[in-house]
């Protein structure tokens, strides 16, 4: 039997893993003038989604399929993640994760990692061990960090620039395909060893990040 | 769209390196977690002023620390620093993404992380008794969560209007204590304060209404008061249950 409807629960935006405070770089964007109506807007979560977003992919499928020790996997995210503002964002929401899913999906899996990173693994590395507590699978992993990586910029712009909400969710529709491509991909290469997970950098999301972090005012933690 | 959490997740009293439904980190000894107050309502209305003056009125009796939670700075936090009410170590700003309800209500993730964490760093030097958590300035609907807090402070004042009270809504009908601000101003702003708390009572059944006037000598006493009070039954019910 297939079990799809657990991903539904997982990825939905009200899924109370303390994503709605996070704009994916999407708020430091707004700021320099780079994304500036829906237009913009795609431009930027296509380039987080093919640089940042396949990482978290490549990942989380890995977590999922369970052939690596998370610990290890955790590693490989911070060698993937340069900027440690970054770094920080990602095992704080990794930990609220962790909370949300052991409510959830209770697993030993969980529990080990949760003992083991107290302070919060890396988000993508946590998704993929809640993926496959939730029956799931590494593939259904792969999406779930793939969509993430769209929709929270996505959502954060909407708030920034007051866009048209209808706009912002056609900016996400039309990622689709590339989501897809994106997933399968990082699936695939789950099949390699943990040096050839994806590794594509977005030097431009790092740099900002750092700059994002420093800001005395500013609407989302990230 | 709005989830209902207290059934839901009941790892309200566990931290994520914990068992599943292990006991909160508090004393040394594991007998007790702080008590949770959450202090709601409209912008301006005096949430920090009267974090700040409960904190200077109760700190030498009972071990405190507080959580703000700010709409896109770090105000309310740098204020309380400011005011050195507290030691900075016992002061966390939570970030809400422009959404103060969603962080405690809906998604309380970060703010549940940031009250454990302070109670960790606690834990070594006796623990705390009191977490106060400062919702950011929102609209009257605003209530924080079960799994979050153990009780709510409502801070309304008489400049927003007296026909706040009578409007009624979440915060004011529900919270354990509807506080009425800033009655100092009330000859200015042309209301009645008494006529006011006299609207809160219908809505609020048998929950207590209280007038303050931060501006004056020690008045944030109801609000004392009425903490100190939550505060001994907390400890007398977390003493039986040893
Ligand atoms: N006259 C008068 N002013 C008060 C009183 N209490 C607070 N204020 C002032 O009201 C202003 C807002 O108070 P805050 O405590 O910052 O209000 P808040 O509810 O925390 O505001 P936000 O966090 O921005 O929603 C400040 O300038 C306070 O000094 C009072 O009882 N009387
Ligand atoms: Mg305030």
């Amino acid at each position: 039997m297939t079990v799809a409807a657990a991903l539904l629960v997982l990825t939905d935006g009200r899924f109370p893993a303390g994503g709605h405070a996070h704009s994916g770089g999407a708020e430091a964007a707004v700021r320099a003038g780079r994304v500036t109506d829906s237009a913009t807007l795609e431009d930027f979560c296509r380039g987080r989604l093919h640089t940042a977003g396949l990482v978290a992919s490549g990942l989380a499928a890995a977590a999922a399929a369970g052939v690596h020790d998370p610990r290890t996997l955790d590693e490989a995210a911070d060698a993937r993640t340069p900027s440690p503002a970054l770094r920080r964002t990602s095992r704080r929401l990794g930990r609220q994760l962790m909370r949300a899913a052991r409510a959830a999906w209770p697993s030993p899996a969980l529990d080990a990692l949760a003992a083991a990173r107290p302070q919060g693994a890396h988000q993508p590395v946590v998704l993929g061990l809640v993926v496959a507590a939730a029956g799931l699978t590494p593939q259904d992993g792969a999406y779930a960090a793939a969509y993430e990586s769209v929709s929270g910029p996505a959502t954060a712009a909407v708030r920034l620039l007051a866009l048209d909400p209808f706009e912002a969710t056609a900016v996400i529709a039309r990622l689709a395909p590339d989501m897809d491509g994106v997933a399968g991909e990082a699936a695939e290469a789950v099949r390699g060893g943990v040096d050839a997970l994806p590794a594509a950098s977005a030097p431009l999301l790092e740099v900002t990040a750092e700059q994002h972090a420093a800001w005395p005012v500013r609407l989302f933690a990230s | 769209m709005h989830k209902e959490h207290a059934e839901a997740f009941p790892q309200r009293h566990s931290h994520s390196a914990g068992p599943p439904l292990g006991p909160a980190p508090g004393r040394p000894d594991g007998s007790r977690r702080a008590l949770r107050i959450g202090l709601g309502g409209p912008v301006g209305s005096g949430k920090t002023a009267t974090v700040a003056a409960l904190c200077r009125t109760l700190r030498e009796e009972f071990s405190l620390a507080v959580v703000t939670n700010d709409i896109y700075t770090r105000e309310d936090a740098a204020f309380l620093l400011r005011a050195a009410v507290l030691a900075p170590e016992r002061i966390t700003a939570v970030e809400t993404g422009a959404c103060p309800h969603t962080a405690i209500r809906d998604d309380i993730s970060a703010n549940l992380e940031a009250v454990e964490d302070l109670e960790r760093a606690a834990a070594p030097h006796g623990g705390l008794d009191l977490v106060l958590v400062e919702s950011g300035g929102d609209n009257l609907t605003a209530t924080f969560s079960r799994g979050l807090v153990d009780a709510q402070i409502f801070v309304i004042d008489v400049a927003a209007g007296d026909d706040i009270p009578r409007k009624g809504g979440p915060g004011i009908t529900t919270a354990d204590l509807l506080v009425i601000n800033k009655t100092d101003l009330a000859p200015y702003v042309g209301c009645d304060p008494a006529a006011m708390a006299a609207d809160a009572k219908t809505q609020r059944g048998r929950l207590p209404v209280v007038l303050t006037s931060l501006n004056s000598e020690d008045g944030v006493a109801p609000v004392a008061d009425w903490t100190r009070t939550r505060l001994e039954a907390w400890q007398q019910r977390e003493t039986v249950s040893q």
